[in-house]
């Protein structure tokens, strides 16, 4: 009790230097937090994927189709329960950065193999009855304030022209996770329409999804339909959805490291700061521990002082930088859009937040400290701060 | 009567361990400030130099990229033989009919599955990009299935050795050189014949239609003429603008997440330096009283202290700077969310850089020394003089 009276009182002497360290520390902490949620929501789209769904594409890249006749050679392959298929639009709306992603898919089989994706039933039996209409996800829909009846058009990019959809039903996530920012219509309305205007198009599919029976069975599965297509014109990869959601990261996985490193960075930059007013404040006060010394307190007793006043300053600077993590993830979210899909900061960031703080206040009283505990009574007397 | 400037320095040089940490912690938010922008410059000057500014880029209406348009074999030739278009050695037209598609390559190393950009190329592909030049073996022969290969291809990828073969389109290509095309797109790209590229997948239609222009003020004739015809939906632009365009999105995010975590950093640091500056003051209360005693104004106190927080920036900045123009050996490979696909840059500095990150030190240094130098001005004699 005495001591951590004492630790408190010592930080509380030099209200602005410890005002100031305390903002530096929340700023920190607070950028910390961020970027770790940025990196986070990177990953979101391998995180929300299910173990047991396999994606089977063209081999030689995503951009090639696949021809619809496949569908039912794979539904006919040992071991897989359903088959759906996506194709990605990449048209855009009003402004080519307002991205978000459109998928023509097959609705039935589609909805019945995503159940996070949750859209209430009579909504859902609207949009199958209309050719043109689409699903957009809660999140889609707050950005662009879309409603169940406005019309969306869409500028194509892959498929020419100017299309106009219907927003017929908004889907909901079933947890924070799932990523809410996408639009769905139907397959059948682009194919009918790319048979009228270019044959090449038509019964084209993006990629199949595939729901595997057995987990055990994943592996062999996904070996079993890439065999059945081998040497034919559109020879396929099959890989699960989580591998397929992390090819895109590993492409830019630069941009991921480079926020990794700053945000180390940003750990390097609080520990300069908290190291240097922890420096200060032992150096002014050596004659005071001189003067614990002759009173007869151990030396582990003096650099303990040095220590607590550090770590409750980092602790304190944590809780504040904490509490101001979410708002602004909140804010930050809320600008970008649906560039990021799921943004939400995680337990684990705030996990590694307190690990940071407590890591920097320990870290930077190590030499004060150490100095304050070996300093001569002679000479911490004779010193002025 | 100004205090020297010396006085300053030597304050800064008395507490070495204080002064190191606050110009670090400086330091290193001068080169986060800087490292982001030479990135954002890297990737402009890669893409605007793969551009050349007599050249022109056709491709399908709002397709945005190469990989998503389309140009049928008519319309191809409607483009070629218009008259703006230049002739070259042997009378032939400097138009280049392309087929660009995405293949996907292990890195090597990695093994990480990446979309490389495999461009097809017509007769006068490589009349039209001066900058490409072959550095080892030779180019891929017209009407074979040989394929020359990009330098940074050939550094970060398997199988992309003189003499390997790639596998695409059901069928063996062989490698046999390895171009440089001046630090452009060009080199994150495999090249080779278009026809031959056109069948092996399967194409009706070309990609895009790259061309020579005879005189490059005629341009915007062209496009009315081309962009208004009704035989044809498409985007005639210049090349270099096409260019420029793809590097929008990427660009944008690294200037937004740059400067957002810049203005946090220099928070942090400022703050470090408000600390310092702070302490100086408290330590050496005394002296300023005796300098004041001596006839100095409360200016040139003023004045003293700010060029003291100048100097933190002023190192702070050397140091910085020194280790962010290291960052230009670094080569970054990304996938560029706008065109799909491989590409490598490289962090490049620009005297703008070194400007703009020179007053962004100062100027951390001036607010951080700020309130501290006021504070110094405005002690009084008496009591300053009477501080242990």
């Amino acid at each position: 009790m005495q001591f951590l009276k004492l630790v408190l009182r010592n930080a509380l002497r030099h209200r602005l230097r410890t005002a100031l360290t305390l903002l530096g520390l929340v700023v920190a902490i607070l950028s910390f937090g961020l970027l770790q949620t940025v990196v986070d929501a990177w990953y979101a789209g391998a995180a929300g994927a299910a173990p047991t769904r396999l994606v089977t594409r063209n081999a030689v890249s995503l951009t090639f189709p696949l021809p619809l006749s496949y569908r039912d050679r794979i539904r006919a392959v040992d071991g897989v329960r359903a088959v759906s298929h996506a194709t990605w639009f990449a048209g855009i709306y009003q402004d080519p950065k307002n991205f978000f992603p459109q998928f023509a898919i097959e609705p039935r089989t589609y909805f019945a193999m995503y159940p996070e994706y949750l859209v209430a039933l009579q909504e859902f039996t609207t949009f199958l009855r209309d050719r043109k209409g689409a699903v957009i996800g809660r999140k889609l829909a707050g950005t662009y304030h879309l409603n169940v009846g406005d019309v969306l058009p869409l500028r194509g990019t892959i498929y020419p022209g100017t299309w106009e959809f219907t927003v017929r039903a908004i889907y909901d996530g079933i947890d924070a996770k799932t990523d809410t920012s996408q639009m769905f219509f139907h397959w059948e309305y682009l194919n009918e329409t790319m048979k009228k205007r270019s044959r090449s198009y038509a019964d084209q599919v993006g990629v199949y999804l595939v729901d595997v029976t057995d987990i055990d069975r994943v592996a062999e599965v996904s070996r079993a339909i890439d065999v059945a297509f081998k040497n034919s014109l559109a020879e396929t990869l099959t890989e699960t959805e989580r591998a397929f959601q992390i090819g895109f990261v590993k492409q830019t996985e630069a941009l991921v490291i480079a926020i990794r490193i700053v945000s180390y960075v940003v750990i390097v930059i609080i520990l300069a700061v908290m190291a240097n007013t922890m420096a200060m404040t032992a150096r002014e006060r050596l004659s005071e521990y001189a003067t614990l010394k002759v009173l007869g307190f151990s030396p582990v007793y003096i650099a303990a002082l040095i220590v607590g006043e550090s770590v409750a300053i980092a602790a304190i600077g944590a809780v504040i930088g904490i509490a101001t993590t979410f708002p602004v993830s909140d804010w930050f979210a809320a600008k970008v859009g649906t560039l990021f899909p799921v943004f939400k900061v995680s337990g684990e960031t705030v996990i590694l937040q307190i690990l940071c703080a407590l890591g920097v206040g320990v870290a930077s009283a190590v030499v004060p400290g150490r100095r304050a505990a070996t300093v001569k009574i002679v000479e911490g007397l004779r010193a002025i701060g | 009567m100004p205090i020297p400037v010396s006085y300053s320095i030597r304050n800064l040089w008395a507490r070495k361990y204080t002064t190191a940490l606050t110009a670090g912690g400086m330091a290193l938010v001068v080169f986060v400030f800087a490292a982001v922008m030479m990135l954002d410059a890297g990737l402009k000057k890669t893409l605007v130099a793969t551009g050349h500014p007599d050249n022109i880029l056709v491709t399908r209406r709002s397709s945005g990229t190469e990989i998503q348009s389309g140009v049928a074999r008519a319309q191809a030739a409607i483009i070629e033989s218009q008259p703006e278009i230049a002739i070259g050695p042997g009378g032939a037209q400097m138009a280049s009919k392309e087929v660009v598609v995405l293949i996907t390559q292990p890195k090597r190393g990695t093994g990480v599955p990446t979309n490389v950009t495999v461009r097809g190329v017509g007769a006068q592909g490589l009349a039209l990009r001066p900058q490409v030049r072959v550095i080892s073996g030779r180019m891929f022969r017209p009407g074979s299935t040989e394929i020359t290969v990009g330098r940074s291809i050939a550094e970060r990828f398997d199988g992309t050795g003189i003499g390997e073969q790639l596998r695409f389109g059901g069928r063996h290509w062989t490698v046999v050189g390895v171009f440089d095309a001046g630090g452009s797109a060009f080199d994150s790209e495999v090249w080779g014949d278009g026809e031959q590229m056109i069948q092996a997948f399967r194409r009706t239609a070309f990609s895009s239609v790259a061309a020579r222009l005879a005189d490059p003020s005629q341009f915007d004739a062209l496009k009315r003429r081309l962009e208004s015809d009704p035989r044809l939906t498409l985007d005639v632009k210049r090349e270099r603008t096409f260019y420029e365009e793809q590097s929008q999105v990427m660009s944008n995010f690294i200037s937004y997440l740059g400067l957002t975590l810049s203005v946090i950093f220099s928070v942090g640091a400022m703050i470090g330096a408000m600390i310092t500056m702070y302490a100086a003051v408290a330590t050496r209360t005394s002296e300023i009283g005796a300098l004041r005693a001596l006839g100095f104004q409360r200016r040139s106190i003023l004045v003293a202290f700010l060029a003291e927080a100048l100097v933190l920036g002023l190192v702070g900045w050397i140091v910085g700077l020194a280790f962010a123009s290291a960052m230009q050996l670094v080569q970054i490979s990304t996938m560029n969310w706008q065109s799909f696909s491989e590409l490598a840059f490289r962090f490049t500095l620009t005297s703008e850089i070194v400007g703009k990150s020179l007053v962004f030190a100062l100027v951390m240094g001036l607010v951080g020394g700020f309130l501290p130098a006021v504070r110094a001005a405005r002690l009084k004699i008496v009591d300053a003089l009477r501080a242990a």
